[in-house]
């Protein structure tokens, strides 16, 4: 198959999420999009492997670690929102801005 | 004694700064100070005046005020040569008298600490004129004479009507000043600097154009018709006299006025070269004289007849100069300001004597003011041009010039104008005396005679004013003093009999008729009333101020200055005020950048990215 | 159209839906499972780009794992219902749908113009152990970094949450 379908479907996941981040208020939502965008990459480096015919399989290596770090960036992620759900009652994250000027 | 002749004008400005800052605290309020100064300045002009009569050279000294860049300089320098040192006598006397007798004259007044202190100022502005080596010193002593003017007139500003007359008298030479700061620019471009010794260089080697010279001479001209009111602009002059009578001896007889016909004479050469100028010169200055001695001959207030009767006189002075009598144009000045300065000063012993300027309400004061009537009749006389007063030689002189000068046509128009206006001058004259001092009082008061300090002003301008005219005669005569190399003097005064029993006869006419006319005092109704058409020219001053307060003022203050004001409100202040919302809104807008709200962040980087790729890709790639 | 590309279509397809379904569901639960399916298809995908391994491994962690992580975070967090809650204001989607437009225009237009032309050839699915044998033998060292990582991650996250 062309290359080019898993880049643009990669392409398109990626942009759901981007908007999904910026666009939803819930903090589980945001990791839930953020989920889709590491997808899209991880879709778009085995796509690239199979292209390429690499020797050393290494986007499938590479999309295995990402799979890792996500799972651990998700567990964090809750943590974090449970966290501020124990500390303000709430989880839109318009209302976590204590950095503001 | 030459080389000090700079503190002339100096003391005089440094007794402004003492009497502004610590006067109320002096003794006297101050006033010794600003005469102690101008005393000073007195000894200093008559010690270099004489050494001038003796036959010394002329000196001129300078330094670099204000160097710009590698070829230009603002010069400050000062020429002392015979027509400076005549006039530093004339302005040093005539200002040390003044405050001499304002010391009796202004006391008990509230502000009388800060009149000193501008007359002081007025002098060394004056004197700074008088002594500038370049166009760009004089504008400003012209300037500083102009705005003390304006302070002098308004001393008593709390009525209206001083202000308003303030302001016109500072308006008006202001539009004058117009053309002469054009035409010192147009001579500084033309010659390449502002000293007049340059100008007058140019001129005369004919590095300067006559188109260029004409055009300069004429706007320098404008100027002095402002400073010395001549006909336009002569408006000013008698609602000037709504500021204290020394005021009026002082700036509108003597001195102020006086600043246009020295202009004139400074800058001779410069007139000369230029045959156009000296003719309207000429032309308006005899306008001038005759609408103003008609006018003088119908005014009740003693000092409007004497503000009108300066206009006239120193219209007289132009046209001297106008019809190429240098010498005579000067000496006419030089007497007018003894004459002129005493005659106010006493018309304001009499004033303060009978509490008003209405000379319908004066009369009979010869025998209760012996000396001011006295010293007042030298003084009139004089104006009238009676031999051997010094009015008489002065203009005669002139009368002389005018006759002789036949290659210029205007000479006879000038000759003309100035044999009527000697007859109108004698008969106004006698109008003045015969009202003031003659047949019987007809006021409410008890006048009786000034006090010594008053009194003591009034004779020592007497003494002048009859004598000051044979410095005339001679052969070291006045003419000898301010020649210079361009400018020779024309010898002692031309003594033709044929003119002299002419012009003075002329003058005892219009005494006669004059004394025939009001012996017996104010009459029921004015002569000139019965020709009513005259009559009411006369009352509205030819009209020429409505005209111009319908006209000018009218289109200014109604249209050009509301549009000003707008300008400056919404543009002006707009974009100033605008710089600072624009800063302000700014800020709000960038605000946002620190918003605190992670997405906003996330937002802006995904933004980017997309932005960095797109900018490098298309430089790379292509 | 071979029959690889009619399924990888399909496969998109359904993806791409549930993915635009994730994030404009007004309900979380809803959005979760929707997410469930759009990472299936996204496995699917894996298999037909010859990586099954990375397929069974999408499937066990991804649906298995983090979806259940995120439901639970979801129950513990009593995450609401409806839209003006869990959506931001018009103007920030506005603005985000201009971001993600803008990034999906850029990433096609640039993607096309680099690889427009490049086929996937047909070929056999990498076998488990020449995946292992890759990641044993050259990566070994991210490898170790991985798992230090999550171990710091368990750790860290024990810490956050717990109660004290």
């Amino acid at each position: 198959m062309p290359l080019l379908y898993p880049l643009v479907f990669a392409a398109f996941l990626f942009s759901i999420g981007v908007y999904g981040v910026l666009a939803r208020r819930n903090a589980v939502m945001v990791l839930m999009s953020i989920e889709l965008m590491l997808n899209a990459v991880n879709v778009n480096l085995v796509a690239f492997n199979a292209y390429l015919r690499d020797q050393l399989v290494s986007g499938q290596v590479f999309a295995l670690f990402v799979i890792a770090v996500a799972a651990a960036e998700v567990g964090i992620g809750l943590a974090i929102v449970l966290l501020i759900f124990r500390n303000r009652e709430t989880v839109n994250i318009d209302e976590v801005d204590l950095l503001r000027w | 004694m030459k080389e000090l002749a700079w503190l002339v004008p100096a003391l005089p400005l440094v007794a402004w700064a003492v009497i502004l800052l610590v006067g109320k605290r002096l003794p006297d309020g101050g006033a010794p100070v600003g005469i102690l100064a101008v005393a000073v300045g007195w000894v200093i002009s008559l010690t270099i005046l004489f050494g001038v009569i003796g036959g010394a050279d002329a000196y001129h000294t300078g330094t670099s005020w204000a160097p710009i860049g590698q070829d230009f300089e603002i010069p400050l320098g000062m020429t002392v040569d015979g027509l400076a040192a005549v006039l530093l006598v004339v302005v040093t006397t005539v200002s040390l008298f003044v405050q001499i007798y304002s010391v009796s004259y202004m006391r008990g007044d509230e502000r009388y600490t800060l009149f000193f202190a501008k007359l002081s100022l007025f002098t060394a502005g004056m004197l700074i004129v008088v002594l500038a080596d370049n166009l760009l010193l004089l504008l400003v002593g012209w300037e500083i004479m102009g705005v003390c003017s304006y302070f002098l007139i308004g001393h008593w500003w709390e009525d209206p009507a001083n202000a308003r007359a303030a302001v016109k008298a500072f308006l008006t030479t202001r539009v004058g000043d117009l053309g002469f700061m054009a035409g010192i620019f147009v001579l500084f471009w033309a010659a390449g600097g502002f000293e007049i010794e340059r100008i007058v260089d140019g001129v005369e080697s004919g590095r300067i154009s006559s188109a260029t010279v004409t055009l300069g001479a004429a706007l320098l001209f404008c100027g002095a018709i402002g400073k010395s009111g001549q006909f336009p602009l002569h408006t000013w002059l008698p609602d000037a006299m709504a500021g204290p009578t020394p005021v009026s001896a002082l700036i509108h007889a003597a001195t102020m006025v006086a600043a246009g016909v020295f202009l004139v004479a400074r800058m001779y050469p410069v007139f000369e070269a230029s045959g156009a100028v000296l003719n309207e010169i000429a032309i308006i200055a005899s306008i001038t004289m005759l609408i103003a001695a008609l006018l003088a001959l119908v005014q009740d207030d003693i000092k409007r007849v004497l503000a009108y009767s300066t206009v006239s006189q120193l219209a007289y002075m132009m046209a001297g100069l106008g019809v190429g009598g240098y010498s005579a144009g000067v000496f006419h000045l030089f007497t007018h300001a003894f004459f002129k300065a005493l005659l106010f000063l006493a018309a304001g012993a009499v004033i303060h004597a009978v509490h008003s300027n209405d000379m319908s309400e004066m009369g009979g004061l010869a025998r209760a003011m012996p000396v001011t009537f006295g010293t007042f009749l030298v003084g009139a006389l004089a104006l009238a041009g009676i031999a051997p007063l010094s009015g008489f030689w002065s203009k005669d002189e002139i009368l002389t010039d005018a006759w002789l000068a036949t290659s210029r046509g205007v000479a006879q128009v000038v000759f003309v104008a100035g044999m009527v206006t000697a007859f109108l001058t004698a008969l106004y004259v006698a109008r003045m005396l015969w009202l003031t001092f003659g047949a019987a009082y007809r006021g409410q008061g008890h006048p009786h005679e000034a006090e010594a300090g008053i009194l003591f002003p009034l004779v020592v301008l007497a003494v002048g004013a009859a004598l000051a005219g044979f410095v005339g005669l001679g052969d070291n005569s006045i003419s000898t003093w301010i020649q210079t190399p361009l400018l020779p003097s024309e010898g002692p005064a031309t003594l033709n009999l044929g003119l002299i029993v002419a012009a003075t006869a002329v003058a005892l006419l219009g005494l006669l008729l004059g004394t025939a006319l009001y012996r017996r005092g104010l009459p029921e109704r004015e002569y000139l009333e019965r020709l009513p058409l005259v009559w009411t020219t006369l009352q509205h001053k030819y009209y020429l101020d409505d005209l111009y307060e319908r006209g000018l003022v009218r289109a200014v203050a109604g249209a050009l200055a509301p549009a000003t004001y707008w300008f400056d409100q919404r543009l002006v202040d707009g974009a100033v005020n605008g710089a600072g919302l624009g800063t302000r809104r700014l800020a709000r807008g960038l605000r946002y950048v620190q918003s605190g709200q992670a997405q906003w962040y996330a937002a802006a980087l995904f933004l980017g990215v997309v932005g960095i790729a797109v900018v490098v890709t298309q430089l790379v790639g292509r | 159209m071979t029959g690889q590309e009619v399924a990888f279509l399909i496969l998109a397809a359904i993806g791409g839906l549930a993915g635009v379904l994730v994030v404009t569901s007004r309900n979380v639960v809803h959005a979760a499972l929707y997410l469930v399916v759009a990472l299936s298809s996204v496995a699917g995908v894996y298999l037909l780009l010859a990586a099954p391994f990375v397929a069974f491994v999408q499937v066990i962690i991804y649906v298995g794992a983090i979806v259940v992580l995120l439901l639970f975070g979801i129950m513990l967090t009593r995450a609401p219902v409806g839209r003006r809650v869990l959506d931001n204001t018009l103007r920030a989607r506005v603005g985000a749908f201009v971001v993600g437009a803008g990034m999906f225009a850029m990433l096609t237009v640039f993607l096309a113009g680099a690889f427009g032309e490049a086929r996937i050839a047909n070929r056999a699915a990498t076998t488990t152990a020449a995946l292992g044998t890759s990641i044993f033998r050259n990566y070994v060292l991210p490898f170790e970094a991985v798992s230090v990582l999550l171990l710091a991650a368990l750790i860290g996250a024990i810490v956050l949450a717990r109660r004290d």
